[in-house]
């Protein structure tokens, strides 16, 4: 965990509404695990106030980058940062993805942005020999950044415009149908209803699932107890999302006590 | 080197600067940006006998230069704090101000005398203002008779450092720090959260799951240094200013108004060594001022009237 200002390399759009910045940091670089999380300030202003928090997407030695939709103020003056900007960055945070174990395949399953995490965690579970295969979904194919960032990528769009037709939850039942369900475990992140969908779909089949959930933070590091969602198993009622989380075995949580962001 | 130390009851603070309850956990989860020592204290998450599990979500909404929540004094109980917690505390050094909340009289007594038995605490701050449970909290706060037995009855147990900390969601928050220095209270803290509300004009729901919360941050400074004032021009104890503080400017405000110590919240959640940080800038503009030691900050305030005012009737 650090809390360092980093200098902006890149700022660019790569989708409609889907832009990414990247910095440098070797500190943040080197010790970024899949799945864990930045909290980056947008500005040194007192308004807006808190910082955001942003998935890491790829890590290239010593750059870092982060994937975002523009949804609100933070996000628009992200989109406004030039490289040579400094940006005020801590992390990395969150409990990692739970990917190591024995099983032969992986498939990462994502919903617009919640193509985040997926990259670094691909690349760490390709380096232990897994089977990776990304199922990724978004309305439009103008939506989607298709441009070699995911390994082994399915597509799928609401309207048809890109790979299958329909969800990321058909898309990942086609899969299935092709490709039998042995041995496989889905790693998804993406709005809070795909991952509903998506919990119901695997449970019904005894697939393990692991999700990666948003929800809104003050702090990011466990001083606030802003960040609750309900624990569906063990004795205690909540789990704090920014230091538990943010990635869950779905059994584990009740996605549904968590409101909708965004 | 101008003299930092502030000294409260049997407590010497090295520095004014204190993190606020609820602001910074057990003080032990950011060890990886700042030692805890070299703040002036560290005043605990609000304690209970049992744990509480706090408020359903959604617990924060971000507002303009501000924030609302509703946590709902989530924490772990006395028992786990004085067992995991407060000995790690001791270790690294820290002046550890207890804040404790409660729902009877009773049980403030009980988590108080189960913490007078233990090393490593060194006063109290009573949260009789928590606006965001149901039983107790603000019904105490907002009750001047409550307020004062409580501070009478803890008063009786202990010799430690005793802070009462003040709801701003009443009309005349001087009265409630009468009450407490006439029951013997070392310090008033003012303030905690103003109660506070927003909405998603989308969906016209409430943006924190308890409809009305507590709204914190720098958009609330004015009105808390108000209240410190007001509580200043009531009483002679002690006033640990609370409400906004980013800067070390802005805790130099607080001691000008009357603060003899001030405390550091939502700052935290952006920048957790915001509270070293200010302590080194409040040490800084002494030696730039000149001035030999922080106490001669306190209630500095030059309120002589303008000659204009007073020709104007003002006086
Ligand atoms: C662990 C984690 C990882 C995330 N990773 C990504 C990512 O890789 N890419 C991406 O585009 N978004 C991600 N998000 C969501 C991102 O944090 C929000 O989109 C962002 O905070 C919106 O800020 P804003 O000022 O633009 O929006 P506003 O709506 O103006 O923000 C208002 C307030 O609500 C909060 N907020 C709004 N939406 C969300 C949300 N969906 N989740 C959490 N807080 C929210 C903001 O932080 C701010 O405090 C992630 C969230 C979490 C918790
Ligand atoms: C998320 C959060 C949790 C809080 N929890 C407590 C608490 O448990 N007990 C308490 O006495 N005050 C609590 N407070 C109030 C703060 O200690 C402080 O009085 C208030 O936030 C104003 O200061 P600030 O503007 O610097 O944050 C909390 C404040 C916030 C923002
Ligand atoms: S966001 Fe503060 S505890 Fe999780």
């Amino acid at each position: 965990m650090f809390q360092e200002t980093v200098t902006i390399l890149e700022s660019r759009q790569v989708a409609d509404n889907v832009h990414t910045l990247a910095f440098a940091s070797e500190r943040i670089a080197r010790a970024t695990r899949p799945g864990q999380f930045l909290n980056i300030k947008p500005n040194s202003s007192l308004d807006p106030l808190l910082r955001r928090a942003y998935s890491v997407h790829r890590i290239e030695g010593d750059r870092v980058e982060i994937i975002y939709n523009i949804v609100g103020q933070g996000s628009a003056i992200f989109a406004s940062k030039r490289p040579g900007d400094p940006l005020d960055v801590l992390g990395p945070l969150g409990v990692p993805f739970h990917y190591e174990g024995e099983y032969a395949t992986a498939v990462l399953v994502s919903g617009g942005v919640g193509i985040a995490p997926m990259p670094v965690l691909g690349a760490a579970l390709a380096a232990l020999g897994k089977r990776v295969i990304n199922i990724h979904g978004a309305r439009t194919a103008g939506m989607i950044a298709n441009d070699g960032r995911l390994i082994d990528p399915r597509f799928a769009t609401d309207d048809g415009s890109l790979g299958f037709r329909g969800n990321v939850v058909g898309a990942l039942g086609q899969y299935l149908e092709q490709e039998g369900a042995a041995d496989l475990r889905v790693f998804a992140c993406g709005p809070n209803r795909m991952l509903s969908a998506l919990g119901g779909f695997c449970n019904a089949r005894g697939i393990a699932l692991e999700v990666s959930l948003e929800c809104q933070m003050a702090c990011g590091i466990g001083i606030c107890q802003g960040c609750p969602v309900e624990m569906g198993t063990g004795d205690r009622k909540y789990t704090l999302v920014c230091t538990h989380g943010p990635n869950y075995d779905f059994r584990d949580i009740i996605l549904d006590s968590l409101p909708s962001v965004h | 080197m101008p003299s930092t130390e502030i000294t409260i009851r049997n407590v010497t603070f090295k520095n004014p600067v204190l993190t606020a309850s609820g602001t910074f956990g057990y003080g032990l989860e950011c060890e990886a940006f700042l030692d805890v020592s070299r703040l002036g204290g560290v005043v605990t998450k609000s304690i209970s006998r049992k744990p509480r599990d706090g408020n359903p979500p959604q617990r924060i909404a971000e507002t303009t230069a501000g924030m609302l929540n509703s946590i709902g004094l989530a924490n772990v109980g006395v028992d786990v704090f004085l067992q995991s917690k407060l000995p790690l505390l001791r270790e690294r050094g820290a002046t550890t101000i207890v804040n404790i909340a409660a729902s009877s009289i009773e049980e403030y007594c009980e988590v108080l005398e189960m913490c007078e038995e233990q090393e490593g605490v060194s006063g109290y701050e009573i949260n009789v203002s928590c606006p965001n449970v149901k039983d107790g909290g603000l019904n105490f706060g907002t009750h001047c008779p409550s307020v004062a037995q409580i501070t009478r009855e803890l008063r009786r147990r202990t010799e430690k450092m005793l802070a009462i900390k003040l709801t701003p969601n009443v009309t005349s928050i001087g009265e409630f720090a009468r009450a407490c220095e006439a029951e013997g209270a070392d310090a008033v803290s003012c303030v905690n959260t103003f109660i506070g509300m927003a909405v998603d004009v989308r969906t016209r729901r409430p943006k924190i799951a308890t409809i009305t919360g507590g709204y914190s941050g720098p958009a609330i400074k004015p009105i808390a240094l108000a209240k410190v004032y007001e509580a200043r021009k009531a009483v002679s104890i002690p006033i640990i200013g609370i409400g906004g503080i980013m800067s070390a400017e802005d805790a130099i405000e607080f001691m000008i108004v009357g603060a003899s110590l001030v405390q550091v919240g939502t700052a935290l959640f952006i920048d957790p060594a915001a509270g070293v940080k200010i302590a080194a800038g409040i040490e800084g503009y002494l030696a730039e001022q000149k001035m030999d030691s922080v106490r001669d900050l306190i209630g500095s305030l030059d309120t002589s009237m303008q000659p204009s005012l007073i020709a104007a009737g003002w006086s």
